[in-house]
């Protein structure tokens, strides 16, 4: 990286202003007030507050059911970023081959991402309705009865399949673009070498996209954890019931739903400490792996 | 010059109307038609007086109404009125200085105000410890037993009174029919808090929470409870009885489509079902155990009460005053009845109700009001629980678990016992 020199010792510092005062005021401030407002039990209305001490964080870790969400959040994120990665590549290894009409195919394979989330997440309850679902209606004539938000394990089998369906082509995309931007002169050296293409493909091309895919990692960690709320707020039309759901959703369903904004506070200030420890894990652990060109 | 004149006098006079007329916001969660018989009522008001301009809001679910009215309660930016729903009242008549009481509003407008004009399932629900009406009932309702009349008769049958003659003689011959004979669409507000005003059992300590939060424990965890939860998996598992999740209208939607017999409603339900029921139906009490009490008695309102908030000035809250006299009047009360099915809420409005024929003409629509003048019981009059939307919840998962078998009906009351007592006692600490 080229070296700048300013000529006085404030101007940095004036242009780094406006970032720093947006993460203070958007981030920063919020983020302290989360911490603080986990300690009180308060009035939804402001009327008073006790100072609770870290009761609101042991109701939390005692309540079984949060340990079953956070069950839930673990296996749907994996899953979720499992599945749209993989079916992502899969697709964009594909379409990188494919020589007629190449366009339309990746036209056709990234439009979904222009769908918003809650729209999507409307388009898949409608499919996944238990009354009038044709994806229900599909799997009736297999002799499955499938109820979404009445049985837990469909109703979570809608949420992911929904959230991946959503995720893909964002992932198809930057695949695409990371196949493209491999050396032609590596591509032909390869094929040269070796005559399979699965061992090509997982020799050469796979490490190739490593810095690509790291990426994406990471993202669709952080997509698969906070930016599902909207499908699952869909999926759950207002009810939650017994149905599945994310940690970030429980924030949103105490704090907001249920005006207890202690426990609510204490839940976002676990989750802002998982998200801590979850980013330095990846930036140690796997970067190391990961080779840049 | 002259037209000038007049034009300018025209302009001062306008103008001075305009400042003299009070404008008051109301926040409603009423949507579909229940929406447009609200603004119905609004235009209606505004026309018979030029003092005050009512202006009604939607805003969402009932959920969505309170918490939009905490956040802007907390802003310094919140309406004259809010529609809170029975779940919420806890949090908002809890919170101090939040809310005008209704009673001290209207007596010091100058309005006539009788508790006892109102009939006697929906007086004391929204009132404080020592009976002072807090918060003004509006759409009230209770839940009901809706039946395709078709559908009993191909069975020959007719609607159970006792959930007995439901599992021995309704429910085979429903089935045998092809039907599927029971759905229900809100399991905390109709098979528990209505299940303990139905038997007249205590749902929480503290006279139902009334007479103060300090120690309020619910009272959820009893044997006459898990045994109808006990019958109701059983039910399920022999197909006498629907369960299409916790949502509302999933599970009305196959007792529209004929596939369920009998669903049990909301009184509320009414005008809604004469427009998307393509069958006749008519509609009897919420059963009861015959082995729990020989004396059944009446139901718990359920619905949503209009609260004033404070924070405003006196004009605005004579203008507030004035619009709950309108609301309140028989006409009007007879109005919202007839096109929604939520009850009339004095007693001036159901005898006019009675006068115009319309029982005569629609038996049905009286049940809910009739089920409300039951004979009342030591633990009718309602219940005051704090973070209560939250017990619900918790209620509904648990409910759920238990009907997909996912845990016993033991483990579920005990849960729920377990966790709305602790939120009882973490609400206990809000409100000081």
């Amino acid at each position: 990286m080229k070296r700048v020199i300013f000529g006085s010792s404030w101007l940095p510092y004036a242009f780094l202003a406006p970032q720093i005062l947006i993460v203070i005021i958007f981030f920063y401030l919020p983020a302290a007030e989360a911490v603080r407002a986990s300690f009180y039990l308060e009035n939804p209305f402001g009327g008073g507050s006790t100072f609770v001490g870290i009761d609101n964080y042991k109701d939390v870790l005692t309540d079984d059911n949060y340990v079953r969400v956070a069950k839930f959040t673990f296996w749907f994120s994996l899953l979720v970023t499992f599945f749209s990665l993989a079916i992502a590549l899969l697709l964009a290894v594909k379409a990188d081959t494919v020589l007629r009409g190449a366009k339309s195919y990746r036209i056709l394979l990234m439009w979904v991402y222009a769908i918003a989330p809650p729209v999507a997440g409307l388009i898949g309850v409608l499919m996944f309705d238990q009354h009038v679902g044709p994806i229900t209606d599909v799997a009736a004539l297999f002799g499955y009865k499938m109820q979404i938000g009445v049985n837990y394990n469909d109703t979570a089998a809608a949420m992911i399949i929904i959230s991946i369906w959503k995720q893909v082509p964002v992932n198809f995309i930057f695949f695409l673009s990371g196949l493209q931007s491999i050396p032609k002169a590596v591509r032909e050296a390869a094929q040269i070498d070796c005559r399979s293409s699965w061992r090509r493909f997982w020799t050469v091309t796979f490490p190739m996209l490593a810095p690509t895919g790291f990426f994406l990692l990471i993202i669709n960690i952080t997509y698969a954890l906070f930016d599902t709320f909207a499908v699952i707020d869909v999926v759950m039309k207002n009810e939650p019931g017994s149905n599945p759901m994310t940690l970030v959703y429980k924030v949103y369903l105490d704090g907001f739903r249920g005006s207890d904004l202690g426990g609510s506070s204490a839940q976002s200030v676990i989750l802002m400490a998982l998200v801590l420890l979850l980013t330095i894990f990846q930036f140690r652990m796997i970067e190391r792996r990961v080779h840049y060109t | 010059m002259i037209k000038h004149l007049i034009a300018a006098g025209v302009l001062l006079a306008s103008a001075a109307t305009a400042a003299a007329q009070t404008k008051i916001e109301l926040w409603h969660a009423m949507g579909g038609r229940l929406g447009e018989v609200v603004n119905e009522i609004a235009t209606n008001f505004n026309k018979s007086q030029k003092e005050v301009e009512l202006v009604p809001v939607y805003k969402g679910t009932y959920e969505e109404t309170l918490t939009a009215v905490i956040a802007a309660f907390r802003a310094g930016e919140q309406p004259n009125i809010v529609q809170v729903f029975d779940a919420g009242a806890a949090t908002i008549i809890s919170a101090k200085g939040a809310v005008v009481p209704v009673e001290d509003l209207l007596k010091k407008a100058g309005v006539s105000f009788d508790i006892k004009d109102y009939i006697s399932g929906v007086r004391y629900f929204y009132a404080d410890t020592t009976g002072k009406m807090i918060g003004m009932p509006f759409n009230s309702s209770t839940p009901i037993m809706y039946f395709n009349v078709e559908a009993l008769k191909k069975a020959g049958v007719t609607p159970p009174k006792t959930w007995e003659e439901f599992e021995k003689v309704t429910a085979p011959a429903l089935k045998k029919a092809g039907f599927v004979p029971l759905a229900q669409s809100h399991l905390p507000w109709i098979f528990t808090e209505n299940f303990m005003s139905r038997h007249n059992l205590p749902f929480a300590s503290n006279d139902n929470g009334y007479s103060g939060v300090k120690g309020t424990k619910i009272l959820v965890n009893n044997d006459a409870i898990k045994a109808h939860f006990t019958k109701l998996k059983e039910w399920k598992e022999k197909g006498f009885f629907g369960w299409y999740g916790a949502g509302w209208s999933d599970n009305q939607a196959p007792f529209e489509k004929q596939e369920v017999a009998m669903w049990i409603g909301s009184s509320g339900s009414f005008g809604g079902l004469t427009k998307s029921a393509k069958f006749e139906f008519s509609a009897t009490y919420l059963p009861y155990w015959e082995a729990v009490t020989a004396k059944p008695t009446q139901t718990f309102i359920g619905g949503a009460a209009l609260f004033a908030l404070s924070g405003k000035s006196d004009a605005e809250n004579t203008a507030v005053a004035k619009f709950f006299a309108y609301l309140t009047s028989p006409e009007v009360q007879y109005l919202w009845h007839r096109e929604t099915g939520y009850v009339p809420i004095t007693k001036a409005a159901y005898e006019l109700a009675t006068k115009d024929g319309h029982y005569k003409r629609l038996p049905a629509a009286e049940i809910g009001i009739k089920q409300l003048n039951l004979p009342a019981g030591e633990h009718t009059k309602g219940y005051r629980m704090g973070f209560y939307v939250q017990i619900r919840d918790v209620m509904n998962r648990e409910y759920g678990r238990i009907l997909t078998g996912e845990t016993t009906v033991d483990a579920a009351f005990k849960a729920i016992e377990a966790e709305a007592n602790k939120l009882l006692a973490r609400f206990e600490k809000t409100v000081k």
